[in-house]
């Protein structure tokens, strides 16, 4: 099958429709690579994982290494994990500290700021012919520390982060803020890794919020493994949400998230009922959220993905998730875990066995989310198979525009009832980073849902 | 735990062979009943103080494996860090027929070899407490073609409770940094 010249035709937004090809194509998969992670703002890391100067972790954008490390000066970088000699990984640790990173192929050295220290025989070998100033390591365009959460571009023209998450920020936050309102202030206790044989988009789309496939948990709801489960409590989390009104947002850069809103003068709902001094230490916290976010404070996260593979889980469990792509039908999915950094102990000890039981390969939960994309993948590769579209018109012009929710402005294109609009505005972004459009369409301009704030502002 | 060359090695006499033997067995009934979906009957074979840890395993620079390649049981993020309760849930989601991860379920197949005795309390002879080391091949295949392999090591203590041994605290080691499976349903 001949694909379209332009990716937008893969996406009929108005319809909901999108076609198989964008999760199994080799060529648009390529394309991806080319296009989208060499523009958008990717997660790299949390600054958790290198607090001392000559830290350094690991990490990955799009198929590529990275190195994420805090130099001397304590300043933070992140470079591509190739020499730049031959182009052997300079660090093949998964972390750790040092002053060098030395190349184990022909021993070029290079310094936690990409600068080269050494090359052998440099003097009688390059004299004269190398400018070894050229040739540090080579560094993202453009990266920023957001509440701890390193994130990289390797667009010079890439719009600043704050202005790429645009009013996604507000659910973001609340991922990243201690849970007694305090901004910022997580920790990452520690990061899954794993490859699936999926499309990564399969992944991105499922945390944009699609609460449609709840049935797919059954299992693990029947049995219940949350907070209170020993109580006799079923679900895999505690309903903290029984009264909220839920609100499904997309924005104008893709994203797309699923949060809630409190009604005015909600309580402590009954949860973490496993132990009661857990129990109180949630309480204690949710007071003082209340006191410091005052109305905000009636905001809860869910999940949402921050365009195009970053997604989170906003509190039970909580956790940052990176996508990253390996090939049209495989994705290594890295699951950095947060914590308050200054929880007590036992709150830790507490949340770290949730999430394990929950979250991961071996989570009672994310199991069946794996096997889904899995197949799901699997069924669409056959040529028959990709003659027809998937379906996204579930809610399809449902959404308004910064709808008011218990006394609460909800920003974006938001939808009160379950949804898959925010994956159609997800793809018609994905589809136009494709197309390589500028990026103030790639910010929403020309995205007609949000025509009227743009020209407000 | 692993490093079973720091504590002295058990004298190899007849009563250890046998003590030997009988763990033996304990593991491959063990394997037995994983292996026929008995899992209920397993969840027997296992203490009710159970401790069933799979950490992660980091690449790290030379010299500090011993502190820094696995991820601890006393904190942070690893594959399993968990109870019997934890366990039995796991069982319980299989035997809902839903948890679509293991519905249809995996054919696996456990293989436990090099087994051996590290320590026995009071004496082989009598023991009521053994720390063992051995390893192990999981084959898991699933629906058509999915197939994978895990490798690696395990460090058990069992107690005797009566004529039983139980397991008490299970550590394994995977041999695998990324993880080259979408899922670990099996048990190990
Ligand atoms: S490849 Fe690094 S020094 Fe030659
Ligand atoms: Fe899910």
């Amino acid at each position: 099958m001949t694909l379209p010249e332009k990716a937008v035709d893969f996406v009929n937004w108005r319809k909901g429709e999108i076609s198989r090809e964008i999760y199994v194509s080799e060529e648009v998969y390529r394309k991806e690579l080319e296009t989208l992670f060499t523009r958008a703002w990717l997660l790299v890391g949390h600054e958790s994982q290198i607090p001392n100067p000559g830290d350094f972790f690991t990490s990955r954008m799009g198929e590529e290494s990275v190195i994420l490390v805090r130099d001397k000066a304590g300043e933070v970088h992140v470079f591509l994990n190739s020499c730049r000699h031959r182009g052997m990984k300079v660090c093949r640790y998964e972390s750790g500290n040092t002053s060098l990173f030395t190349c184990p192929y022909h021993s070029w050295t290079y310094t936690t700021d990409g600068r080269i220290r050494g090359v052998p025989l440099y003097k009688a070998l390059y004299e004269g012919n190398l400018d070894r100033d050229q040739w540090s390591l080579i560094e993202v365009a453009r990266l920023h520390n957001y509440k701890g959460t390193i994130w990289a571009t390797w667009d010079p023209q890439a719009p600043d982060f704050l202005t790429y998450l645009g009013d996604a920020k507000i659910h973001l936050d609340q991922a990243l803020d201690c849970r007694d309102g305090r901004p910022g202030g997580s920790e990452v206790i520690g990061v899954h890794k794993w490859v699936f044989p999926a499309n990564w988009k399969f992944a991105a789309e499922n945390f944009l919020g699609d609460t449609y496939h709840n049935p797919s948990h059954r299992s693990v709801d029947m049995i219940g493994i949350g907070p209170s489960a020993l109580e006799g409590v079923k679900g895999r989390r505690d309903n903290e949400l029984e009264q909220a009104q839920h609100v499904w947002c997309s924005f104008p850069a893709g994203h797309g998230v699923h949060s809630a809103v409190q009604p005015e003068g909600f309580e402590f709902t009954n949860s973490f009922k496993n132990d009661p001094e857990i129990a109180d230490y949630f309480r204690h916290c949710h007071e003082e959220r209340k006191r410091r976010l005052g109305e905000n404070a009636r905001f809860l996260p869910f999940v949402g993905t921050i365009f195009p593979n970053t997604s989170y889980h906003g509190r039970q469990p909580r956790s940052l998730c990176a996508w990253h792509p390996h090939s049209a039908n495989e994705t290594e999915a890295w699951r950095f875990f947060l914590v308050d950094a200054d929880a007590p102990t036992k709150i830790k000890d507490f949340l770290r066995t949730y999430y394990m039981r929950y979250s991961g390969p071996a989570g009672m939960t994310e199991q069946d989310d794996m096997e889904n994309w899995l197949y799901a993948t699997n069924a669409s590769m056959g040529t028959i198979a990709r003659r027809y579209n998937f379906n996204y018109s579930q809610s399809l012009n449902a959404s308004q525009r910064n709808p008011v929710v218990h006394g609460i402005q909800v920003r974006g294109d938001v939808s009160l009832q379950v949804t898959e609009h925010m994956a159609v505005g997800f793809y018609r972004r994905w589809a136009q980073h494709l197309d390589m459009e500028p990026w103030d369409v790639l910010l929403g301009a020309g995205d007609e849902r949000f025509a009227e704030d743009m020209a407000a502002e | 735990m692993d490093g079973n060359l720091e504590r002295p090695r058990i004298r190899r006499d007849d009563s250890y062979y046998a003590l030997r033997r009988d763990i033996e067995e304990f593991f491959y009934d063990e394997a037995e009943l994983i292996d026929n979906r008995r899992f209920e009957a397993w969840l027997d074979m296992l203490h009710e103080d159970l401790r069933y840890f799979m950490p992660m395993r980091h690449n790290v620079k030379f010299g500090l494996h011993a502190e820094r390649e696995d991820t601890k049981e006393e904190e942070g993020i690893s594959w399993f860090n968990e109870d019997k309760w934890t366990v039995g849930k796991r069982v319980e989601q299989i035997l809902t027929g839903v948890h679509y991860a293991e519905e249809p379920l995996s054919r696996t197949t456990h293989m436990i070899t090099n087994v051996q005795i590290l320590e026995a309390t009071p004496d082989a002879n009598d023991a009521t407490t053994v720390k063992t080391s051995c390893r192990f091949l999981t084959y898991l295949n699933r629906v058509e073609y999915e197939t994978y392999f895990f490798v690696g090591k395990r460090y058990d203590t069992l107690v005797k409770e009566g004529d039983d041994w139980k397991v008490l605290h299970r550590r394994i080691i995977l041999d695998q940094n990324v993880l080259q499976a979408k899922n670990l349903s099996t048990f190990f």
